[in-house]
């Protein structure tokens, strides 16, 4: 510039601008340095174009030299925890169960994996603390139709409730209402029985009517006292837990019904160690055998 | 202030190069005073002269001590029995532990930190009302490191006018060894100053292997060259600008001053008129201040005290030790400079000076408040648990019914253990008849539970209560206790919790 103006007071140049006749703006240029690290802030962009994934193609986008990949980065991190994991994987499968059970540093994984899995594959169904809802049990408590112990709950996994699987649990209770087996003032009855099994009053003239009819239908099931046969997934109808409803007239609906629940069979979604795990788990929730 | 007209000095020989018989007027300006400060101006560079006297003495004994505890600490050892680290001093971050010799800190206890800090700030008001910006001139991490750094300058180029001749020479090989010598040395220290602040946070002789071999973490490196950056660039290089400019104390400072806080100050009714004197002139009408500049050469905030309190002056006392010096030499009572008050500096020109007040409201005050904080905190101290519990109640499902009829609660009930030992404990509960406790894990009713030292040992614990005894279920949430007895002294503590079920 030619003509450099300078400001009196500051004794710096000015950018010649001119504002509202008098006001000029004094021409302090970015520091050196700064504008070094600019440039080299460039140079380094330029030279991660170029190595790492950068820029948008037609068909995809450019890979860069390192060939880096957040995606293949997230498979290399899974691999190492499973690859982690495998001991104790191995361990599990190699371990009977009640051996595991006394085992605090297997138990401890077994637990945390188990959780885990619940959550994924049973929670649905049974609840994320596996409380159940209606027609899905209550992990939690000591009462079980197909067996509590720590294998009896691990087939019941494997092969699923009247899933269709061979080894499945496939025993259904009949019904007795659709199918015309009972009348309905029969059935009536006998849920009044039913229900004073677990000492609930009701209509004791009913109950006593049903009696005949449990004993004839029911009993060969639920066993003449109606504590329930284990090997038939027969529950017993004299404690205070209900499946689907411990009302009278939940009870009717079961009688004429038959219900028949149903539990996938998870041997061939989940691996045998997964299932094993997640059986030590349940069984762990307090109410195992 | 007192900022005297040049009119009203005796200044007949601006040119004099001596202040007095056998005194030099030193050629030196306060770059830094906010009046020779301009906001368009570069900085200009203070060579601050070496100071003898008192003031020095004792911030050379600061210094050593400061800096002896700083870079020390992390290697003193305290034994805490097996498990625990054996550092004295020791943030272990990592284990969510502060370590201080017969003291520690869980994460939870946070605020004995938070007592530690607001004592600290009411310590500083405390002594800020009372005698100034004492924290500033004697302790202060930046005052202290910048003091080392110039003895290192010192040391390689030599004291103020060599320093100014080194700078005004072009780059010979002298000037560059001697320019490379300070700066090495500065970044040595600020490397020590780094290893130093890392060693607090982890094991210091296995921190200090790994640094050398290279296996130390990562943060460590990084904190490592954070604070050898930042100890040679704010010591080193930016010095008294890091005091003016980014420091946020002195301007808050002021409001803790009264006029009976003790301040670095010039007594302008016993050296004004300044000027400089001549041999065999009278000392009658005139200032004690010969206006020689000692005080100014020595300031290494490149101020000059006589101007009067100001921002930059961070009341380091050196200027005292200067014009002491001075007095001496001609014969003149010290003092000149010193620390006094604003009422005495407006009372003793009217030769009424008074006392000095300590006790004011303000100070009262400030002790009131440290006293408080102090004892709260003692309390805190002498009665904290050793032992802690915690119970928590599972909330999915809050309660499950058994079978025969029973209902039972899980809970997950934690054990602290404090103790340099591993303890034994016994679990029960109160408040629930005839309800079964079962520990999960343990096979047999009422176990020993070992919990390790320094360890939070957590448990699930299964509540049943019988069908039998359920008519004591008087409501949906009854509470219970649950008791853990230390085995080792009896010593039990417990937690309310309450029962769940449904509702009747």
């Amino acid at each position: 510039m030619a003509n450099k103006e300078i400001d009196h007071v500051t004794g710096v140049e000015t950018t010649g601008h001119v504002w509202d006749g008098d006001l000029k703006e004094l021409n302090k240029p970015l520091p050196r340095w700064w504008v070094y690290v600019l440039y080299a802030t460039i140079v380094w962009a330029i030279g991660y174009w170029i190595v790492y994934p950068a820029w948008p193609t037609l068909t995809g986008y450019t890979h860069g030299l390192f060939g880096y990949s957040q995606r293949a980065e997230v498979a290399r991190s899974v691999a190492e925890a499973k690859a982690s994991q495998a001991t104790y994987l191995k361990a599990i499968a190699e371990t009977a169960p009640a051996e595991i059970d006394n085992n605090p540093e297997l138990m401890q994984f077994v637990l945390a994996g188990g959780a885990a899995q619940f959550g994924q594959n049973c929670a649905p169904c049974h609840g994320k603390g596996a409380q159940g809802f209606k027609g899905y049990p209550n992990l939690n408590d000591d009462d079980w139709l197909w067996g509590g112990s720590i294998e009896a709950i691990e087939r019941s996994i494997a092969f699923g409730i009247r899933s269709g699987h061979k080894e499945a649990h496939d025993s259904a209770m009949p019904r007795f209402g659709l199918d015309g087996i009972l009348t309905d003032a029969q059935i009536s009855d006998a849920a009044e029985y039913v229900l004073s099994l677990s000492g609930e009053a009701g209509d004791k003239a009913a109950a006593d009517r049903g009696a005949q009819t449990f004993a004839e239908q029911c009993a060969p099931c639920h066993g003449p006292e109606g504590k329930g046969t284990l090997d038939l997934g027969a529950p017993n109808l004299t404690d205070g837990i209900w499946l689907y409803g411990g009302r009278a007239g939940d009870i009717e609906e079961s009688i004429r019904t038959g219900r028949g629940g149903v539990m996938p069979d998870w041997a061939g979604k989940l691996d045998p160690v997964t299932v094993k795990m997640l059986a030590l788990y349940v069984h762990a929730l307090g109410g195992g055998k | 202030m007192t900022k005297m007209e040049p009119a009203l000095r005796i200044e007949a020989n601006a040119a004099a190069r001596e202040a007095a018989p056998g005194v030099e007027r030193i050629d030196v300006e306060a770059v830094a005073s906010k009046a020779a400060r301009s906001a368009y101006a570069q900085r200009q560079k203070i060579y601050p002269k070496l100071a003898h006297g008192t003031f020095r003495n004792v911030k050379w004994l600061v210094m050593a001590v400061t800096l002896g505890i700083y870079y020390m600490l992390p290697w003193i050892r305290w034994d805490r029995g097996p498990r625990l680290p054996d550092q004295a001093f020791l943030l272990d971050f990592a284990n969510q532990r502060l370590f201080f010799g017969p003291f520690e800190i869980w994460a939870q206890e946070l605020y004995y930190i938070t007592g530690i800090l607001i004592v600290s700030a009411f310590g500083l008001f405390l002594v800020t009302s009372v005698a100034g910006r004492m924290w500033c001139g004697y302790t202060c991490p930046q005052t202290v490191w910048t003091d080392l750094m110039v003895v290192v300058e010192r040391f390689w180029q030599g004291d103020r006018n060599a320093r100014i001749r080194l700078d005004k020479e072009p780059w010979t090989f002298e000037k560059v060894w001697k320019k490379g010598a300070t700066h090495l040395t500065w970044m040595l220290i600020g490397a020590l100053t780094g290893g130093a602040f890392v060693f607090y946070f982890r094991d210091a002789p296995t921190l200090a292997r790994e640094l050398v071999t290279g296996e130390a973490p990562a943060v460590a490196y990084v904190f490592f060259g954070l604070f050898t950056f930042t100890t040679y660039l704010l010591g080193g290089i930016a010095r008294e600008q890091v005091c003016i400019y980014m420091c946020p104390w002195p301007r808050i400072q002021s409001a803790m001053f009264d006029r009976d806080s003790l301040l670095i100050s010039y007594r302008p009714y016993r050296g004004e008129p300044r000027g400089a004197h001549k041999k065999g002139q009278s000392w009658e009408g005139r200032g004690d201040c010969i206006d020689c500049r000692a005080c100014v050469a020595v300031c290494p905030m490149g101020i000059d005290i006589r101007d009067g309190i100001q921002l930059e002056c961070i009341q380091c006392a050196l200027c005292i030790d200067a014009c002491d010096e001075i007095m001496t030499k001609i014969d003149k009572p010290r003092g000149l400079i010193g620390y006094d008050s604003f009422r005495n500096l407006d009372a003793a020109s009217h030769h009424e000076r008074e006392p000095l007040r300590i006790l004011r409201p303000r100070t009262i005050a400030y002790s009131g408040l440290i006293a408080l904080v102090l004892a709260v905190m003692l309390w805190a101290w002498t009665s904290r648990a050793q032992v802690e519990l915690s119970v928590i109640q599972d909330r999915n499902p809050l309660f499950v019914t058994l079978s025969d009829g029973g209902v039972r609660n899980g809970f997950t009930v934690k054990i602290l253990n404090k103790w340099h030992q591993a303890r034994e404990f016994r679990m029960r509960i109160e408040g629930l008849p005839s309800a079964k406790l079962t520990i999960v894990g343990f096979d047999h009713d009422d176990p020993a539970i070992e919990v390790q030292t320094d360890t939070l040992r957590a448990l699930k614990v299964y509540v049943t209560v019988p069908q039998s005894a359920r008519a004591g279920l008087d409501s949906e949430a009854k509470p219970f206790v649950f008791v853990v007895t230390d085995t080792a002294n009896g010593s039990a503590i417990s937690r309310e919790t309450a029962f769940r079920s449904a509702a009747k």
